[in-house]
């Protein structure tokens, strides 16, 4: 394998090189370094690298660990020590993170390198990277249209062979929405199953991380290394830890996945729905029972979660207040004036948009008319998901209704905007796990824009559906495509 | 549920802390009162039996030993302090 290649790399193969000493973690990490500088003015994946430090922990790494000298690209919101963390925010820019989030420390204890830090939408408010407040994250198979997000940059920099892995947060489909426009795998642990000690919060009840991957069995390593019991996040489940690639390779006889029907809306992108309809023709003759349920709460899933999530983010957000860290506005007259200004120069539209409604629902006189009304809604929608994994062991739908949009297409209507997390934010309103893998592309203007599948499990689930989408990925090619600019670059 | 309408971006600004500019209330005003007209569809659910979620996976009483460790120094805690001095941070003042 040359070095224009191994970028190309998957961690299993990655990991197959460094343990027969046929490269090592420093000469990984410079190739890696190489790729970034070659096709990131591109893509604009990244917001910070540091390879000065990572460059002696590669030194050091032990190739024989879980993720020994593999570097991972670190979505901006995750506290790295050392490294920025501005949450693609101008209120945070220049901060540095003074200690390791739960999942760095134990991305490090099983050899991994963070290495740079990845664009994303402000704070993760977003479904497309175009609410980063520093810089525009491009798709890699088309260069035109956003990279989906709000982990757009890991997303991006993962397909764009700029990463070999990536770590991102899921509030309402932030990992599952940009792998699938990106062409990757992304996985969505259960609410719970990872720690948040170190990442910076958006919406308490709904935030986990997750890892975007080259291969389902890659997003099985990383959780491998991140998944478990932290006594630092009191929201952590303390709930034993499978191997989640030892059911990998299992055939899927006895597997019942079940089509919610009302995933089936109009406005699905005609190719999407033809893709989706060649994935279940695909599961059936793999042995996969299909089995239709219904999930009746579905239509009000948008709504319920736009107002909890911007109220959890209003509380969230009242620490950027100019003191402690990150900006704060020069000369204020007084302290109203000192918070209106730093707030006001910090944020940026999405942000104060998401403030303001968070601030709105939970405000005396509408607090029970939207806030609780919405987490009784929530209730139903959970108990829906409880009642269909009742009769089968996933369930199978488009991750977006439609593919890749372009830049620009969606940022003057917030609510369109919104509607793109209609398959994947119940499952954060449910608390389940989820995980989208390629399966087939659109064309649109000559260019190949990738289609995700989203499989949904119940809770601490999460090696089932892997098992399930890696049982798919394997009979297919599509995780083996790589966009126009990665072969470009190879073949240059 | 009360309207959209009844939403004052100004006065909610206040509430959050938010300077805007005219031209955001004016913006706000507008957006957000399409997202708000679209969460009235939540009027219609009957939740009259139902229990609040405050979390889809409920955790009770989580408790730890109250032991001092190690953590920031002060040093650390001040590294990203916008003004400081004197191991402190100068904030705006608070009281004439």
């Amino acid at each position: 394998m040359t070095g224009k290649e191994l970028p190309a790399s998957n961690i299993a193969d990655l990991q197959s090189l460094l343990r027969r000493r046929e490269i090592s973690p420093r000469e990984v990490l410079d190739v890696l370094r190489a790729r970034i500088e070659d096709v990131d003015g591109k893509i604009d994946a990244y917001l910070s690298t540091d390879f000065e430090a990572t460059a002696k922990q590669a030194e050091k790494a032990d190739v024989d660990l879980l993720l020994g000298g593999v570097p991972i690209a670190i979505k901006d919101i995750i506290s790295v020590a050392g490294q920025p963390c501005t949450c693609a925010s101008k209120i945070l820019q220049g901060y540095r993170a003074p200690y390791d989030a739960t999942v760095i420390r134990k991305l490090r204890a099983a050899g991994a390198i963070p290495f740079g830090k990845t664009n994303m939408d402000e704070f993760a408010m977003g479904s497309s990277t175009e609410n980063s407040g520093l810089k525009l994250t491009r798709n890699p198979w088309d260069l035109s249209r956003v990279p989906g997000g709000s982990s757009g940059g890991s997303a991006a920099a993962v397909a764009a062979d700029e990463a070999f892995a990536g770590l991102g947060t899921d509030t309402g489909g932030s990992i599952r929405q940009p792998a699938s426009f990106s062409g990757v795998v992304g996985l969505k642990p259960t609410y719970g199953r990872v720690s948040r000690f170190g990442l910076v919060a958006f919406a308490s009840s709904l935030d986990q991380v997750g890892p975007l991957t080259k291969t389902v069995r890659d997003a099985g390593l990383i959780m491998n290394a991140i998944a478990g019991h932290d006594p630092q996040d009191s929201t952590c489940l303390n709930a034993p830890v499978p191997d989640y690639t030892a059911a990998l390779g299992r055939d899927l006889r006895g597997i019942r996945l079940g089509l919610p029907k009302e995933y089936m809306i109009e406005g699905i992108d005609p190719q999407v729905k033809s893709a989706i309809d060649a994935a279940i023709a695909q599961f059936e003759t793999l042995g996969a029972e299909i089995v239709d349920v219904s999930l009746p709460q579905t239509d009000y899933a948008i709504a319920v979660y736009y107002i909890l999530a911007t109220a959890e983010a209003s509380a969230n957000l009242a620490r950027f207040d100019g003191v402690r860290y990150g900006h704060r506005a020069e000369n204020p007259k007084d302290l109203l004036d000192h918070y209106g200004r730093t707030r006001e120069e910090g944020f940026g539209p999405e942000v104060k948009r998401r403030i303001i409604l968070g601030t709105y629902v939970l405000s005396s006189g509408y607090y029970d008319a939207y806030y609780l009304r919405a987490q009784k809604v929530r209730e139903l929608i959970r108990q829906d998901f409880a009642k269909a994994f009742k009769k089968v062991d996933a369930l199978i739908s488009p991750t977006s209704p439609v593919p890749a949009f372009k830049l620009g297409e969606r940022t003057d209507d917030p609510l369109q905007m919104y509607l793109a997390d209609i398959f994947t934010s119940p499952a954060n309103l449910a608390g389940i796990c989820g995980i989208s893998v390629p399966c087939g592309f659109a064309e649109s203007d000559g260019h190949r824009l990738p289609i995700g599948l989203q499989l949904l499990g119940k809770a601490l689930d999460e090696a089932r559906i892997l098992q399930i989408a890696h049982a798919y990925e394997q009979s297919t090619d599509w995780h083996k495509a790589r966009p126009p600019i990665a072969a470009s670059m190879r073949n240059g | 549920m009360a309207k959209g309408s009844d939403l004052d971006v100004a006065y909610v600004a206040k509430l959050a802390r938010l300077n805007l500019s005219d031209a955001e209330t004016e913006l706000f005003q507008k957006q957000l009162g399409h997202v708000l007209n679209y969460a009235d569809k939540l009027r219609g659910v009957d939740v009259s039996d139902v229990e609040a979620a405050a979390h889809a996976i409920p955790i009770f009483n989580v408790f730890r030993e109250d032991e001092p460790r190690d953590w920031f120094t002060a040093e650390e805690a001040l590294s990203n302090a916008p003004r400081q001095a004197n191991g402190l941070f100068i904030v705006t003042k608070v009281v004439e």
